[in-house]
C-alpha cells in the first residue's frame, strides 16, 4: 500500500485536557481525498455488510476522491441521516472498518473519518435544502423520545407526508447525544442543526413532555394520532448497591455528565447549574460512558483521574480511540479492581474507596473472561469523587402506563425485530429501549425500520 | 415558553406564582410537582403544586426565595415567560381509606399540603390540619386552610400568632387529648418532618412526609435525587416524593442537601451582582 491511513490532525493532549473543545479538527479535503484513494472501490465490500445500516461505503469514498463532497453526503444520507453524529461516534472499529480488506495487512480505510468530513463539508458549505416533501397523508405519528433513533424515525416519516410530533421529556432534544455525549466528541451545535432540519421539513418538536405522565401513549392515540413510535432509551443509572454510595461526592455518569452537557455546567457560574470536581476522581466502570465522564473530570480540574475497572484493558467496551485519547490526556487506568464500600468523613463526604484486586478466570455469558476477587487483596484508594458508570436500565415509565405492552425480564420492550413492532397495534419501538444500551447507529437504524413499518402501516389505515 | 398570569408576595420570603399550563393543569395531582427553568442558561428547579385550575389551565407555586433561582424567579413580572415548566412529576399523595386525617404544614410546606388536604375532604376524609411558621408574617394560607379542613390549629415559633411552640407541641397535645389521628401527611423543612416522625413513631400512628432532595431531570435518570428508605435506596423524583416517613433516614436527606452549598453561595452573589449592574445601569 503507496498510501498510508491518514490520520485525523488532533488538538495537543496538554492544551485539550483542560477545556471542553471537540478533540480531531477533522479532515481537510485533501486528507479527505487522499485517504479516499486508498479505498480498492471492491467489487463485494464487505465493509457494507460490516455497515448496522448498509451506508454504500465504497460509492460515497468514490464521491469523495472525485471531489464531490456533497454528492457523497447525499448518498451516505440514503441510509444514515445522521452522518455527522455517526463519523464522529460510531464504534467503525468493530464495524465496517473491521472488516475492511485492507485492515487484514494494512489499516484499514478511516471510512468514520470520511463520513464525518463530507457530512461537516455540507453543513459548512451549503444551504441546508429542504428536500421534496410527499403530499400529506393526513397520518399523525407520535414519536416519543428525541435521541437517535426518534430523529431518524422523525426524518423519514415526514419525507413520506405524514405529520410527525417527538415528544421530549428533557428541555432540550437529542437524547444522549445532548445530555451524555461531552462537547468535546460531538458539539452540541451539530445535533442542534439536526433537529433544525427536521423542523424544517414540518417535525413538531414538544420539549418537556413527558409520556406516561402528561399524556400516555393511549390519550396520544385518542388525540389522533394514528401511530406511535418509543425510543425512551436506558436512562435509568445503575448503581452498585454496596456501603456508603450515597455519600457526599458521589454521583452517577448521567448526573456528572448530565449536568456538565444539557445543564452547560462547566461553564459555572455563567450557567445556573453547578458541578462538583474533586482533585482525586474515579470513575467506575470501562464503557464510553465512563470514559466521558473520567476526561469531563479532567477537564474541570482534577489533579488525578482514574478509570477503575474489575476486568483487564482488553475487556473495556469503550471506543478505542477513546481509550487512546484518555491514555493522551494523562488518565490513569487502574485495572482488575472492584470497589466494596466507601469511606466517608463526617460531614457525609466520601475520602476513600476500598477495593479487592481482581483476576480473570473462565470466560462468562459475554464471552468475556470472569474478573474473580483475589482473597485479601483489599487495599483503599484516596478519592474525594467518585463517578459511577456500570451501565444505565430502561426507564419504566411508558411500559407501566402502557396496558399490553410486553417487556423482558430487564424491562426491555420486546418487538419483532423486523418491523419494531411491539405486543400492541400501531406501538412501534427501537433502539436502547429495546435493546438496553447499545449505540447510536443501531438506534438509528432501528428507527429506519420503524419509520418503513409505520409508513406501511399507515397507508393500510 | 410559560406565561405567568400572577405574581404576588405573600411576606417577606415567600412568593405565589400562577402560570398559564392548560395541559399540566388538567394532569397535575396533589402531592405531584413541576420543574421549572427560568432563564436559558438556568437550573432546573423542582416545585409542589400548591394549586391548579384545570378549567382555566392555571397552575399555582409557592415559593421560598433563598438562592440565586429563586431570587431570579422573584423578579419576574406578570406577562414575562419562564423557559419550561415541565410536569406533573412524581407520584400523587396518599390517603387512608377513612378516618382522621391529619395534615401538617410547615413554612414553604403549607403550599403543598393545602390541595391535598383539599382533596381528603372530597373524599370524604375528617381533616385536621397543622400549620406553624416560625414567626406570624411568614405565614400564609390561613383561611384556604380553614375551608379545607374540618379542625385547624395554627402555631408560630415564637408565640407571635396561633399557638406558640412547634407544629409537634400541637401534636402532642392533640394525642394527648385522646384525639384519634389515623394518618398524617407532614411536609415541611427537613428538621420538621424528622421531628414530626419520631414523634409520632411511639404513637404508632402511620406518618408519610414529601422529600424534597436537589433534583435535575426528575424523571429518573440522574440519581442525584436519591433517599435512603427502610434502608433501600430510592429515587424521590419517581419513587416519591411521598415516604414513610418512619422509614427515612433524615439525616442523610440532610448532608446530601448541603451537598452544592458553596456552589449555591457563589451563583447567588454572582446574580446579585448583575442584578445591582443592571440597575445601576438603568438610572444612568
Ligand atoms: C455517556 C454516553 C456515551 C456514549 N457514547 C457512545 C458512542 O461513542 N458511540 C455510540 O454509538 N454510542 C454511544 N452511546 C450509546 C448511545 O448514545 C445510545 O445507544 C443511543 O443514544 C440510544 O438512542 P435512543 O434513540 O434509544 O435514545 P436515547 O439517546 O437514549 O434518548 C432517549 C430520549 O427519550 C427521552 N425520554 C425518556 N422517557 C421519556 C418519556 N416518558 N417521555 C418523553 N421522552 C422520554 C429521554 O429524555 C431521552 O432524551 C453512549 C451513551 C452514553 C450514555
Ligand atoms: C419535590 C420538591 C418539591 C419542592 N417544592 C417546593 C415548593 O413548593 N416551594 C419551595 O419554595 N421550594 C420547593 N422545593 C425546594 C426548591 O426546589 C429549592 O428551594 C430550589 O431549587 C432552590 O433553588 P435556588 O437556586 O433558589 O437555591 P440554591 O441556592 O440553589 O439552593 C438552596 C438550597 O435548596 C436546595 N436545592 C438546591 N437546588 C435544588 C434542586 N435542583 N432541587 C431541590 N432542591 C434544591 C438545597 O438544599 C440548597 O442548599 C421543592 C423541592 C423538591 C425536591
Ligand atoms: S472494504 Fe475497504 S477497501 Fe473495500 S470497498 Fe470497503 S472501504 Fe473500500
Ligand atoms: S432527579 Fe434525576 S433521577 Fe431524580
Amino acid at each position: 500500500m503507496k498510501i498510508p491511513r491518514q490520520p485525523m490532525p488532533e488538538r495537543d493532549p496538554q492544551e485539550r485536557k483542560r477545556n471542553f473543545k471537540e478533540v480531531p479538527h477533522g479532515y481537510t479535503p485533501e486528507l479527505a481525498q487522499k485517504e479516499a484513494e486508498r479505498c480498492l472501490q471492491c467489487p463485494k465490500p464487505p465493509c457494507i455488510k460490516g455497515c448496522p445500516v448498509e451506508i454504500d461505503i465504497p460509492r460515497f469514498i468514490e464521491l469523495i476522491y472525485e471531489g464531490k463532497f456533497s454528492e457523497a453526503a447525499k448518498k451516505i444520507k440514503e441510509t444514515n441521516s445522521l452522518p455527522a453524529i455517526c463519523g464522529r461516534v460510531c464504534p467503525q472499529e468493530e464495524q465496517c472498518e473491521e472488516v475492511c480488506v485492507l485492515s487484514k495487512k494494512f489499516q484499514p480505510v478511516a471510512i468514520g473519518h470520511l463520513e464525518r468530513f463530507c457530512a461537516d463539508w455540507e453543513r459548512e458549505h451549503e444551504e441546508i435544502e429542504v428536500p421534496e416533501i410527499l403530499p400529506s397523508t393526513e397520518k399523525r405519528v407520535a414519536v416519543v423520545g428525541s435521541g437517535p433513533g426518534g430523529l431518524t424515525v422523525a426524518g423519514d416519516l415526514i419525507k413520506l407526508g405524514h405529520q410527525v410530533t417527538i415528544f421530549e421529556a428533557l428541555h432540550k432534544p437529542g437524547g444522549v447525544l445532548v445530555y451524555g455525549i461531552p462537547e468535546f466528541r460531538l458539539p452540541k451545535a451539530i445535533v442542534q442543526s439536526e433537529v433544525d432540519y427536521l423542523q424544517a421539513m414540518g417535525v413538531e418538536v414538544k420539549c418537556s413532555f413527558v409520556i406516561g405522565r402528561l399524556m400516555t401513549i393511549d390519550e396520544l392515540f385518542q388525540d389522533g394520532y394514528h401511530a406511535v413510535y418509543v425510543g425512551t432509551g436506558a436512562g435509568a443509572p445503575s448503581f452498585l448497591n454496596i456501603p456508603g454510595e450515597n455519600l457526599n461526592g458521589i454521583l452517577s455518569a448521567n448526573e456528572f455528565l448530565t449536568r456538565s452537557n444539557l445543564m452547560k455546567a462547566y461553564s459555572f457560574p455563567e450557567a445556573d447549574t453547578p458541578i462538583f470536581t474533586g482533585k482525586r476522581v474515579a470513575v467506575l466502570g470501562g464503557g464510553n460512558t465512563a470514559m466521558d465522564s473520567v476526561r469531563t473530570g479532567l477537564r474541570l480540574g482534577a489533579e488525578h483521574a482514574y478509570i477503575v475497572y474489575r476486568r483487564s484493558q482488553a475487556e473495556m467496551p469503550a471506543r478505542a480511540t477513546e481509550i487512546h485519547h484518555a491514555e493522551e490526556e494523562g488518565i490513569e487506568f487502574i485495572m482488575l479492581t472492584n470497589p466494596v464500600r466507601f469511606i466517608g468523613d463526617e460531614g457525609g463526604w466520601v475520602k476513600g474507596m476500598e477495593c479487592l484486586r481482581m483476576e480473570l478466570g473462565e470466560p462468562d455469558e459475554s464471552g468475556r473472561r470472569r474478573p474473580v476477587p483475589i482473597e485479601g487483596s483489599n487495599f483503599i484508594m484516596d478519592v474525594d469523587t467518585v463517578i459511577i458508570a456500570v451501565g444505565n436500565s430502561s426507564n419504566p415509565l411508558v411500559q407501566q402506563t402502557t396496558p399490553g405492552l410486553d417487556t423482558n425480564r430487564w424491562g426491555n420492550i420486546t418487538v419483532t425485530s423486523e418491523t419494531m413492532q411491539t405486543s400492541r397495534k400501531a406501538i412501534y419501538a427501537g433502539g436502547d429501549i429495546v435493546t438496553g444500551g447499545a449505540t447510536v447507529i443501531q438506534a438509528a437504524g432501528a428507527g429506519k425500520i420503524a419509520a418503513r413499518a409505520i409508513d406501511a402501516y399507515l397507508k393500510t389505515l | 415558553m410559560v406565561k405567568i398570569l400572577k405574581h404576588q408576595r405573600l411576606n417577606e420570603t415567600n412568593f405565589r406564582i400562577v402560570f398559564d399550563s392548560s395541559l399540566v393543569a388538567k394532569k397535575i395531582k396533589p402531592g405531584q410537582f413541576m420543574v421549572l427553568r427560568i432563564r436559558e442558561e438556568g437550573e432546573r428547579i423542582p416545585m409542589s403544586l400548591a394549586d391548579m385550575d384545570p378549567e382555566k389551565g392555571t397552575v399555582t407555586v409557592i415559593y421560598q426565595v433563598i438562592g440565586q433561582s429563586t431570587t431570579l424567579l422573584s423578579t419576574k413580572k406578570v406577562g414575562e415567560e419562564i423557559c419550561d415548566l415541565v410536569g406533573p412529576m412524581g407520584v400523587a399523595s396518599h390517603y387512608p381509606e377513612k378516618g382522621n386525617f391529619m395534615v401538617i404544614g410547615g413554612g414553604i410546606g403549607i403550599a403543598p399540603i393545602h390541595p391535598t388536604a383539599r382533596e381528603a375532604k372530597k373524599r370524604g376524609l375528617y381533616v385536621i390540619g397543622i400549620i406553624g411558621a416560625r414567626t406570624k408574617d411568614l405565614l400564609f394560607y390561613e383561611e384556604q386552610m380553614q375551608k379545607v379542613t374540618d379542625e385547624l390549629y395554627v402555631t408560630t415559633d415564637d408565640g407571635s400568632y396561633g399557638k406558640k411552640g412547634f407544629v409537634t407541641d400541637a401534636l402532642k397535645e392533640l394525642h394527648q387529648r385522646g384525639k384519634k389521628i389515623d394518618h398524617i401527611l407532614a411536609i415541611g423543612p427537613v428538621p420538621m418532618m424528622k421531628f414530626v416522625c419520631s414523634t409520632t413513631r411511639p404513637m404508632g400512628i402511620p406518618t408519610w412526609v414529601s422529600l424534597n432532595p436537589i433534583m435535575i431531570d426528575a424523571t429518573g435518570m440522574c440519581g442525584v435525587c436519591r433517599v435512603s428508605v427502610g434502608g433501600k435506596t430510592k429515587f424521590a423524583c419517581v419513587d416519591g416524593p411521598d415516604f414513610d416517613g418512619h422509614q427515612v433516614d433524615f439525616d442523610l436527606l440532610t448532608k446530601r442537601l448541603s451537598m452544592y452549598e458553596s456552589y449555591e453561595k457563589q451563583s447567588l452573589e454572582k446574580f446579585k451582582k448583575e442584578c445591582t449592574k443592571e440597575a445601576a445601569l438603568k438610572k444612568a
